[in-house]
């Protein structure tokens, strides 16, 4: 048998013993990788958006850099590939796949969702955004607005800024970062109040 | 180089067809003319990082495809945005390989 | 459009056969054994033993049907299994013996 066909647990613990014993891993190490990679989440990314729709200054800064953005915010951008802000606007809907595998921009998300990953979502996203958008999450993005699908193929990872939503004047960054989800800055959702 | 509004053409190349490869230049797009964006950088080239062989820096570009070009679904207009390496395009009025 | 049969498996992007196949939104935490092997990935890239793109190599050598079987970090696991092996880091003598051993 082809040992790559092994159970996949009880692969990830030989190959672990193995590095362990080589002394190229240690187990404090995979702890400490694990608990700051689950420190990641959508929260970064929101603090982002909700300063972008506040600070005019902000929002010029992070459509020009975002890897730059996120690190005026705090967020630990370092060894992470560079990110890439998509501005949705009246006229324009953003929308984030990746056809070849699952590039997403964990530095400013987090883990990946279990929907951006699958293969229905892979295929159709570039091919019928619209149909897809309204049939799985009810997002209808109306007929004169024009959907960009951003297919995150190489070494950048990119992120949506939403449209502020009405009805959020005098919000201060806090309060409307509570209301940005991981999936509006994806464009599968739009923010809401 | 290509400099941002120039007309591209994805190559029509499908080196799956030889042998074990690593390629960010998604299928539907070979073959097919789009619009440069801007250049996003050099990055090292993934095709021969996936074999841990020395891997050149090549130029990345966002590049603008017309979804009607590629499917017929609804909204023509609508538009795809994909990073693509110089290596894997061309001018337009160039002979194709 | 001919084009779509010569693409690789992985390349997903509009492959008719998934038009109709609905998108599974509801929220999956991940297990102790995915948080593992994410974890396990970016430290073998941290100390140069493995890029991405040789994660994503092995991932797309995984043959079709167990690709779309198989979860996302099962591929992970599998595709670092191999790079490892292939750049003797580990060999597959070791790991039989180790397999066997637990």
């Amino acid at each position: 048998m082809n040992i790559l066909e092994t159970d996949s647990e009880r692969l990830l613990t030989a190959v672990r013993s193995l590095l362990e014993r080589k002394g190229i891993i240690s187990t404090a190490e995979v702890m400490e990788r694990m608990a700051s990679t689950d420190a990641a989440s959508s929260g970064q990314g929101a603090r982002m958006v909700a300063k972008a729709w506040v600070d005019p200054a902000y929002r010029v800064r992070m459509l020009e850099d975002g890897t730059k953005a996120a690190e005026e915010l705090g967020i630990v951008m370092r060894g992470m590939p560079p990110l890439g802000v998509l501005e949705s606007t009246p006229e324009v809907h953003n929308l984030v796949v990746c056809t070849l595998c699952s590039c997403y921009p964990r530095a400013v998300l987090g883990y990946p969702p279990f929907w951006y990953k699958s293969a229905s979502f892979r295929a159709r996203a570039v091919r019928d955004p619209r149909e897809l958008l309204a049939s799985e999450w009810k997002t209808v993005v109306p007929d004169d607005v024009k959907v960009r699908v951003v297919d995150s193929t190489a070494d950048y990872r990119w992120m949506v800024l939403p449209v502020r939503p009405a009805g959020t004047d005098g919000w201060d960054e806090e309060r409307l970062a509570g209301i940005v989800r991981e999936g509006d800055m994806i464009g599968v959702t739009v923010p809401a109040v | 180089m290509f400099l941002a509004g120039e007309t591209v053409r994805v190559k029509d190349q499908w080196p799956e067809a030889t042998g074990p490869v690593h390629i960010r230049t998604p299928w539907y797009v070979r073959g097919l003319e789009g619009e440069v964006v801007r250049c996003l950088g050099e990055f090292s080239n993934p095709e021969d990082l996936a074999f841990a062989r020395p891997a050149e820096k090549r130029p990345l570009y966002h590049v603008r495809f017309l979804k009607g070009a590629i499917w017929s679904e609804a909204k023509p207009d609508d538009e795809l945005l994909i990073e693509i390496f110089g290596h894997w395009l061309e001018p337009v009025g160039q002979e194709r390989p | 459009m001919d084009k779509e049969t010569k693409r690789a498996h992985h390349d997903l992007g509009g492959v008719s056969k998934f038009m109709c196949e609905p998108v599974d939104i509801e929220p999956h935490g991940l297990t102790a054994f995915d948080r593992e092997v994410d974890a396990l990935r970016q430290m073998l890239a941290a100390k140069k033993l493995m890029t991405v793109d040789e994660l994503r190599r092995g991932i797309e050598a995984i043959p079709e049907a167990e690709y779309h079987r198989l979860s996302y970090y099962r591929r992970w696991i599998r595709s670092i299994a191999d790079n490892l092996m292939v750049h003797g880091v580990i060999t597959e003598t070791e790991l039989r013996a180790e397999l066997e051993g637990s």
